[in-house]
């Protein structure tokens, strides 16, 4: 297990947490390690617009599509690293990686609206079969922190839906893509059995 | 959205003052094995708060949060001497979620729009300590230093210029019933709550399981508690079922 590291947040809980399940990562930086990746988790925090700019000035934007397009290499994004690999995101207004049929949109809401960012546990409703969500209790919950949500528009990727304020993908794959908003190095043992899941899927 | 149960270890030089009793931890002052017990228990987040604070513990403190980092299973916020951006800076990179800032933040309130500027809304939280004084307009004093040194400030004023920099969350700390576990201060967190947008954190004060419940009741969404959870008083579990029957909605 490889885990990105572009400079966009503290990647040792991640490590961390796949080395609770057994399963040993390293943290990686350079487009050569990516392209000879066997499995790619994408973290992150931060600014999506500054994020894409990192990827590219440091050759791994590039890397990756050949990676995940070509060589179809397993590949978890996490909150901001799933919000990466849509089309777009209001975050700057940038491009992303496009690999899913989706936009990155900026919570609105009224006054009377819940509040922004979402941050807290909540649950998710499943919609499709995915190794992901394989094993997890029916209420299950897990830890978000965002205030951009993904829109899919391409609704078959969705695998998993959360309601706050309004209904957003809280998980997506398309093949050998994966992506979940929430943290599962911090959503303890639900969130333990995703990152388990997606290690020996 | 559940609400959240957070533990809260006291530190000092590296160690938990008050240590965990309420599993069989080898250690009961070590953070890291505090912190696993709390996260097995169900805590839903983890408060750290550095309660002495001084130059020379900084470094002891540092190499506590990325132990403590690799050892959460839950979000956890580091709080006490945070004064400027270089120190949450410090913080975070040693793997902390959050940063908790309050006497820097009301000496310069600047530091708080820095913070959020640097590291996003999400990762600043505000705390305030306050006591009574019927004499400012909300019944409530700000207290800085540790709770030391008055300042004259209105609490509910103060609060409301924090939730202005688009802090997501807001931690008042009672001085009037901190430690007593006589209950949460529930005027203080209403009036508080009343007055901002940002999630209120319950502080200090928790005894019994209604005084869970009445936090929540008041508006409350982080109910924070040190002693109960460490003198085995109150069990996470035990809680957790308790504000489930009587309505709240708990990670369980």
């Amino acid at each position: 297990m490889d885990i990105i590291d572009y400079g966009m947040g503290n990647l040792r809980s991640v490590q961390k947490a796949f080395q609770r399940i057994g399963t040993t990562s390293r943290i990686i930086a350079s487009p050569d390690e990516v392209l000879h990746s066997a499995k790619l988790v994408l973290p992150g925090v931060g600014h999506f617009a500054r994020a894409i700019q990192i990827l590219k000035s440091r050759g791994l934007f590039d890397a990756l599509n050949q990676a995940v397009l070509v060589k179809k290499t397993p590949i978890l994004g996490i909150c901001l690293g799933m919000q990466l690999m849509t089309g777009f995101s209001e975050e700057g207004d940038a491009a992303g990686l496009g690999w899913i049929n989706a936009r990155t949109k900026k919570f609105v809401f009224t006054d009377k609206g819940p509040r922004i960012p979402h941050m807290g546990w909540n649950g998710i409703s499943i919609l499709k079969n995915s190794p992901l969500l394989n094993n997890l209790a029916p209420d299950a919950l897990f830890y978000f922190v965002h205030s951009y949500y993904v829109a899919c528009d391409q609704e078959d990727t969705i695998i998993s839906r959360t309601c706050y304020g309004t209904t957003f993908a809280s998980a997506f794959q398309h093949e050998n893509i994966y992506g979940c908003q929430f943290h599962p190095e911090k959503s303890h043992d639900a969130g333990l059995q995703i990152l388990k899941n997606f290690a020996y899927r | 959205m559940t609400v959240k149960i957070m533990p809260c270890l006291d530190m000092q030089n590296g160690r938990v003052v008050k240590g965990v009793q309420f599993v069989d931890i080898r250690d009961a002052g070590d953070p890291v094995e505090c912190c696993r017990a709390y996260c097995n228990a169900g805590a839903d987040e983890l408060a750290l708060l550095d309660i002495t604070a001084t130059v020379e513990g900084r470094a002891t403190m540092l190499d506590v949060v990325k132990k403590v980092a690799e050892a959460a299973t839950v979000p956890f916020t580091v709080g006490g001497g945070i004064s400027d951006v270089k120190s949450a800076a410090a913080v975070l990179a040693a793997g902390a979620d959050k940063i908790s800032t309050s006497s820097a933040a009301f000496r310069k309130p600047d530091v708080i729009a820095e913070m959020v500027k640097e590291f996003g809304a999400d990762r600043v939280t505000v705390a305030i300590d306050a006591a009574v004084n019927a004499n400012l307009p909300s019944g409530y004093e700000v207290y800085i230093d540790g709770g030391r040194t008055a300042t004259g400030a209105d609490a509910v004023e103060w609060a409301k210029k924090v939730d202005g920099f688009g802090v997501p969350v807001i931690l008042p700390t009672s001085k009037t019933t901190d430690g007593v576990k006589t209950g949460y201060d529930l005027p203080l967190i209403r009036k508080i709550k009343a007055a901002v947008s940002a999630e209120v954190v319950a502080s200090g004060g928790a005894g019994t399981l209604e005084h869970f419940y009445d936090a929540a009741e008041a508006g409350a969404t982080i109910l924070l508690a040190a002693s109960v959870f460490h003198f085995n008083i109150i069990a996470i579990p035990e809680l957790k079922a308790y504000l489930k029957s009587r309505g709240v909605d708990v990670r369980e």
